[in-house]
């Protein structure tokens, strides 16, 4: 059974075929890196799964289970997890708040909504950790609009890890980084166990071909290659994408 | 009374009423991104409801809390029916809440007739309560110290709870919040609810000052934006300073400069929109 399954998938905006008849497998613990021109359609693939934008055909299942018309807050429960090309966090909060809110909206505490989220001892411990495990525990206490964008990397990436997904999808993790915090994030994403399943969105091939087993390469929107690293890069319809026929 | 104090102690009386109008405004506007155009009207709506349920024999502070549940009711039942299924048509949110205003303008209209309704004030606050040998007048110190009390427990609430946390991070980042599992949808009731509740119960609580009549909520429904564009949205503590700001303008601008008293109440707003769109405490540029 695969860890993600896309059948089919499409998506128009208006006239705009922005996804079209997308079918993907990711077996459990395979790194997929997906590639492809600006306006392939990546980080729309990204929404359909994650439920952000609703499809107008196919269908998607996770681990068997058809999620196609779950809404997004569920999918996080059934383990799938993502980060964003954008960074986009609760900045007024600070970097433990913000873990911490991602391990409450998973949590039976979410229920309780009027005791304190700050005196949850077991959700404290937990966010600790998990900012501990991408190397921002002494930041804990500050608020994520005071710290640099290669840190709001780490700490999505950690309110993403927190959740403990099977399936984790990186919408472009080492952009916008500094030439040290690319290697920080890649020891980080390298550390991952393979239990965890990664699709990731990435321009910068000489890191993310390191992270992936496969690559997939999409164009206007269509799986157009699929295949292993040396596969994809000696296929002519790579070439034609990217330098033209 | 001195006059000056008198015009002081009312602008802090309206500044407390319109808190309670606008925070509700303001965490509605914060969360959906919607400007629910509809509020003035949980206002005039809430204070016709408190009129009836007053004209059944109720005492008037059991009239104020069941007018702000029927409001709860009413604010979340048009939540669910109406806005949700216009969720991301902003144009279309705000011209819905504004054909609702209308509508509920008719049919108070309808209902209770077009004369001005004075209600009495409570019982046992009709008097004045003697201060550092000042005498201020019991129900308007009444209003300022209930709007006190509701503005802690909603910022107890915001900032102390669960609820709050996911409240605070669904302003923030709506879809963030959405991906780390939060039911965003069910928090838009909750603050529909909340808003348009204490809206109604601020609109029987102004009753005895402001009486009520048909117009009360295009009157109210400007204050309510300027405090928000003042203080910010989704921002309790920018309601609670934009409402005693206003108060004050509105009052003293009347008193000292009544031909330009609208320019002094509306320019603040356009500075801030020119200048701080997000506010002086909001988190988000509306």
């Amino acid at each position: 059974m695969s860890a993600l399954a896309i059948k089919d998938l499409g998506k128009s905006f208006g006239g705009l075929r922005v996804t079209a008849g997308v079918t993907l497998a990711l077996e459990a613990g395979e790194r997929r890196l997906i590639i492809g021109p600006n306006g392939a359609g990546k980080t729309t693939l990204f929404n359909l799964i994650t439920g952000e934008l609703k499809p107008d055909d196919g269908a998607i299942a996770l681990f068997g289970r058809d999620i196609t018309a779950l809404p997004t807050r569920a999918r996080p429960h059934l383990g799938l997890a993502r980060t964003y090309q954008i960074i986009t966090l609760f900045a007024q909060e600070t970097l433990l708040h913000n873990v911490t809110l991602s391990l409450l909206g998973l949590s039976p505490l979410r229920w309780s909504p009027f005791r304190r989220l700050d005196r949850q001892a077991v959700l404290i411990e937990r966010a600790r950790a998990a900012l501990a495990s991408v190397g921002l525990e002494a930041l804990a206490g500050r608020p994520l609009a005071q710290t640099s964008y290669g840190e709001r990397r780490r700490v999505e990436i950690a309110m993403a890890l927190v959740q403990q997904p099977k399936v984790l999808l990186l919408d472009e993790p080492f952009a916008g980084l500094s030439v040290d915090e690319r290697k920080d994030v890649r020891r980080l994403l390298a550390s991952i166990p393979r239990d965890v399943t990664m699709l990731m969105i990435e321009h910068d091939m000489d890191v993310a071909l390191e992270l992936a087993d496969r690559i997939t390469l999409m164009h206007f929107g269509q799986i157009v290659v699929e295949g292993s690293r040396a596969e994809v890069v000696a296929h002519p319809r790579t070439r034609e994408v990217y330098f033209g026929s | 009374m001195n006059q000056w104090l008198l015009l002081g102690v009312n602008s802090i009386t309206l500044g407390g009423l319109l808190f309670l109008l606008s925070a509700g405004f303001s965490l509605i506007f914060g969360l959906m991104r919607i400007p629910n155009l509809t509020h003035g009207s949980f206002f005039m709506l809430g204070a016709y409801i408190g009129v009836s349920f007053l004209g059944l024999g109720l005492g008037f502070w059991a009239a104020a809390l069941l007018a702000a549940a029927a409001m709860a009711v009413i604010g979340g039942g048009i939540e669910r029916l109406l806005l949700r299924r216009l969720a991301g048509q902003e144009l279309a949110q705000v011209l819905v809440t504004l054909g609702l205003s209308f509508m509920i303008a008719d049919l108070c209209l309808m209902i209770w007739g077009g004369d001005p309704i004075s209600l009495d004030t409570p019982a046992g606050l009709s008097g004045a309560v003697p201060i550092a040998s000042i005498v201020f007048p019991a129900y308007r110190l009444a209003i300022v110290v209930i709007a006190v009390v509701i503005a802690v427990a909603l910022w107890l609430m915001l900032e102390r709870t669960r609820l709050g946390a996911m409240i605070r991070a669904g302003v923030d980042d709506a879809p963030m919040a959405r991906v780390v599992g939060i039911r965003v949808s069910r928090l838009f009731t909750l603050i529909f609810c909340l808003g348009a509740g204490i809206a109604g119960f601020a609109g029987v609580m102004g009753g005895p000052i402001l009486s009520v009549y048909p117009g009360l909520d295009a009157d109210m429904l400007p204050l309510a934006l300027i405090i928000v564009i003042l203080g910010g949205t989704g921002s309790l503590l920018g309601a609670l300073l934009g409402s005693i700001v206003v108060g004050f303008l509105y009052n003293f601008g009347q008193v000292l400069f009544p031909e330009i008293a609208y320019i002094i109440l509306f320019l603040p707003m356009l500075l801030i929109l020119l200048f701080r769109p997000q506010g002086l405490f909001g988190r988000h540029a509306p």
